[in-house]
């Protein structure tokens, strides 16, 4: 005869009807899988890359560009510019601000080589480099006059090149207000900045963020909380390059002065 | 039933055929998956997407360069990337013992960075390469990796050029700068953690030039409080070249 402890630590259930209760909760169990989004899950885990995740966007500050110009030279080799003067997804300008006259703006090969000195006979007021690339503009001027649909704006804020879809028109590089693209001229088709496309869909960051010396370039994300661009953005006062023309530009300067164009 | 006029139907046939031919020419030029997210291929997307990589980035090199990184991790050249000066290195990433990278060893690398530049913003360390030790490697005595200075610098326009080369030709030449400056101990070996600092009132400038004072006869001599109660000196004087007023 069993005791009444041995019923507690040993209930009495036959192995048919445990299994038999274990089927019956099968199907709910299915149910709360299916409840969570299995394809975003699986997705997530096999690395495809969700475009409208992302909105990504630049800051330069240019109090701490030193105009060494390695972004440029990275740029070039990162995606097959040529080495050639007056090719170039970014550049680096030196404004020299004297005290009477017109400003001087210079970049010769992009400041790759170097600047020449500034004439002695000139009083500076004030000097300083300013890097230019693609302003991967939301309302951008050169997606509005490609005749053939060979440049687009993507879900996550870049703004492409269709190298085998453009016609080599040229009107773009003409509609561009910050002069950013050029006609490739091997393959005689619209080239520019792409904030390295390949890079940042992979987790790595756009060639000349990676090498800036001096951090002048930040890369980051709009509207997400762990962003080193929040923090740029919060820390800073934000000015973009011709926002008159309400291009909506999305690379954004800090220190930037009033006689950069 | 009115009969259809003879002259429509060719004219019908001729419309069909132009139509036809426009939709089978657009089915035939326009890629499938244009327009499908915007007025552009689809495929230009993963297109651009797939581009090789040339530089593999810093947090790659420091998966198997650890020695390095560690040496970095605390040194001036921390936020610096390995491949600004050893080169692009996605080769070597993939294959370490066919590629390897170039090391600049030479003057002419560092001064791309370190040569001094007047635009360049003030405070980031620059030397005249032709003046600063001609011919000797920069490796010879600064660690590129932690790149410390070999010994404290002897005289403030070591770091301070720009200011030094126009005090030299001002009246204020003679005077050293720790007659104005208050210079906290060790800031010649950590600058950025202790501070060289600046005069807070007139009182540094009116040691010299107050009237009736009698430490430089040469020194023009005024009435501070009458001369300007409301600003500071260096408000209106430079105090570096004073003449430059």
């Amino acid at each position: 005869m069993k005791t009444i402890t041995d019923k507690l630590i040993r209930p009495e259930i036959e192995r048919r009807a445990f299994l038999k209760n274990c089927s019956k909760t099968l199907p709910s169990l299915l149910l709360l899988v299916a409840s969570f989004d299995v394809q975003q899950l699986m997705a997530k885990e096999n690395g495809v890359y969700d475009p409208t995740e992302h909105n990504y966007a630049m800051g330069i500050n240019i109090k701490k560009c030193i105009g060494c110009a390695r972004c440029a030279d990275a740029c070039k080799s990162e995606n097959k510019v040529p080495r050639k003067p007056h090719f170039f997804r970014t550049w680096v300008e030196r404004y020299v601000i004297p005290e009477e006259g017109e400003p001087i703006v210079d970049s010769p090969n992009g400041g790759i080589d170097g600047y020449p000195e500034i004439s002695q006979k000139l009083h500076i007021q004030r000097t300083f480099f300013v890097p230019k690339l693609c302003n991967h503009c939301v309302k951008a001027p050169c997606v509005q006059v490609c005749p053939v649909g060979a440049t687009f704006n993507t879900k996550d804020g870049v703004v492409l090149v269709d190298p085998k879809w453009c016609v080599g028109c040229r009107y773009c590089i003409q509609a561009c207000p910050y002069g950013a693209r050029y006609l490739h001229p091997e393959t005689n088709v619209a080239d520019k900045c792409t904030f390295c496309y390949h890079r940042i869909t992979d987790g790595k960051l756009p060639v000349c963020v990676e090498v800036c010396p001096t951090q002048a370039r930040i890369f980051g994300e709009k509207g997400q909380k762990s962003s080193p661009l929040r923090r740029f953005f919060r820390f800073n006062e934000i000015h973009t390059l011709k926002p008159g023309l309400n291009t909506k530009p999305k690379v954004y300067y800090a220190g930037l002065d009033g006689e950069v164009i | 039933m009115s009969k259809i006029p003879q002259q429509i139907i060719p004219i019908v046939i001729i419309l069909m055929i132009v139509v036809g031919s426009f939709i089978a020419a657009k089915n035939i030029f326009v890629p499938s998956s244009f327009g499908e997210q915007g007025h552009f291929r689809t495929e230009a997307i993963q297109e651009n997407m797939d581009l090789e990589q040339v530089y593999a980035g810093a947090d790659a090199c420091y998966d198997c360069h650890d020695d390095v990184a560690e040496i970095k991790s605390d040194s001036y050249h921390k936020g610096l990337s390995c491949e600004v000066c050893h080169g692009p290195a996605s080769q070597h990433v993939e294959a370490p013992d066919e590629f390897i990278p170039d090391a600049p060893r030479g003057r002419g690398y560092c001064p791309l960075c370190h040569g001094y530049n007047p635009s360049r913003p003030s405070g980031f360390p620059q030397i005249n390469p032709e003046r600063h030790n001609p011919g000797k490697a920069c490796m010879s005595c600064h660690d590129p990796h932690n790149p410390l200075l070999p010994h404290a610098p002897e005289e403030c326009s070591a770091c301070h050029q720009e200011i030094a080369s126009v005090k030299i030709v001002s009246h204020h030449a003679t005077l050293p700068c720790t007659q104005c400056h208050t210079i906290e101990k060790g800031h010649k070996t950590s600058p950025k953690f202790s501070k060289a600092h600046k005069p807070i009132d007139n009182s540094t400038c009116a040691y010299c030039h107050e009237k009736g004072s009698t430490i430089k006869k040469a020194a023009p001599k005024i009435n501070v409080e009458l001369h300007s109660d409301r600003y500071l000196c260096w408000d209106c004087h430079y105090p570096h070249y004073p003449e430059a007023f």
